[in-house]
């Protein structure tokens, strides 16, 4: 056992400098720390959710309109898809949803997995798909927006007499109106961070097509976006168990 | 061909995705079953809470998988989840706080 800590062992070496003590790339780490972050943000957000629908009286099952004291439940809202207008299908459209985007996910993996092999052709032709998956994505959630504001048929009578229709920042035919304000708060901020994903993507296609990762002798970057879309797909596995299905 | 780095002439490997489309799979396979139960159990705490643990089995494939962080060093592992055990305490805080207000309104 050494007495004095003169001697420099393993962990001095790992920690005083010039190595990479997590044996990962600053940009790696810093695309971790950033992601952490954005956990909590999104989190808190969740959380504040589950607070506020607690909070609030729900509908005994059963129920088949909308009123401003009960929560709605998610199956009776979130019921139609584009083209089949008036036909009650709860939460198949976002489930086709969740289904493009976790296919963008796999997508996205196999396209490092083709970094890893330096396979420029293979990366181009998943970051190609991940890409189509994140568009697709942000059209179906521009349709749900548009439906869920321009509201049904028969819109709610309210206890003033007024029959209202579809949901905004000013009125909500579905429930209270704090459930239209949080989902377009959650969904708005999630499909940002989708926006803002499918971007970067396409500069890293771009990058890849024009041999950048290729002469610099590894695909990292693709890896580092990679994480970023990963996260982008957990936030909505967790957005659609606690809005659609709880 | 264009002139750049060897690249071009040396073999490339062939993919390894095995286990990339069994995750997928894994996944699909509980999202079916989120949507049987959604479709036929009463909403009950047990409800909530079964939701709540196959989307945490969902993330842990998403982060361990996808996103590689079972294949990191063990103190990077850390660092991610960790800082995480917080999220998990304002869940649990928060959950009380929402029926408390619901009681007392």
């Amino acid at each position: 056992m050494a007495t004095v800590a003169v001697s420099t062992t393993n962990e001095d070496k790992l920690w005083r400098g010039g190595v990479e003590p997590l044996k990962a790339s600053y940009g790696k780490l810093m695309m971790w720390f950033f992601l952490l972050s954005d956990t909590f943000t999104f989190s808190a957000l969740l959380i504040t959710y589950g607070l506020i629908r607690f909070s609030h009286p729900v509908w005994p099952t059963g129920a088949t309109t909308f009123s401003p004291t009960y929560w709605p439940i998610p199956e009776k809202v979130f019921n139609a898809i584009p083209f089949a207008h008036g036909l009650d299908l709860p939460l198949v459209f976002v489930g086709i949803m969740t289904f493009i985007l976790i296919m963008s996910s796999v997508t996205m993996v196999l396209a490092v997995e083709a970094g890893h092999r330096m396979d420029k052709a293979d990366v181009q032709k998943w970051l190609l798909w991940t890409i189509v998956g994140g568009a697709a994505f942000l059209g179906c959630q521009a349709w749900e927006w548009t439906h869920f504001i321009h509201g049904t048929d028969e819109g709610t009578l309210l206890p003033t007499g007024e029959r209202i229709f579809g949901a905004s920042l000013s009125q909500n035919q579905y429930g209270p109106m704090l459930f239209a304000d949080l989902f377009f708060f959650i969904t708005g901020f999630h499909g940002t961070h989708v926006f803002s994903g499918v971007i970067l993507n396409f500069l890293i296609f771009y990058n890849t097509t024009m041999d950048v990762y290729q002469k610099r002798g590894h695909y990292e970057m693709v890896e580092k976006i990679g994480l970023y879309w990963h996260f982008v797909d957990l936030v909505w596995v967790f957005v659609f168990t606690f809005f659609y299905l709880v | 061909m264009e002139h750049s780095v060897d690249h071009n002439t040396t073999e490339i490997a062939k993919p390894n995705v095995g286990h990339i489309w069994r995750t997928f799979w894994i996944m699909a396979a509980i999202t079916a079953v989120e949507f049987v139960i959604a479709f036929t159990m009463p909403s009950s705490l047990l409800k909530v809470s079964i939701f709540v643990g196959l989307t945490i089995v969902k993330a842990f494939y998403i982060v361990a998988e996808f996103m590689h962080l079972k294949y990191e060093v063990k103190s990077l592992i850390y660092s991610v989840l960790i800082p995480v055990l917080f999220v998990i305490w304002l869940l649990i805080a928060l959950i009380f706080e929402g029926g408390s207000i619901f009681h007392v309104r």
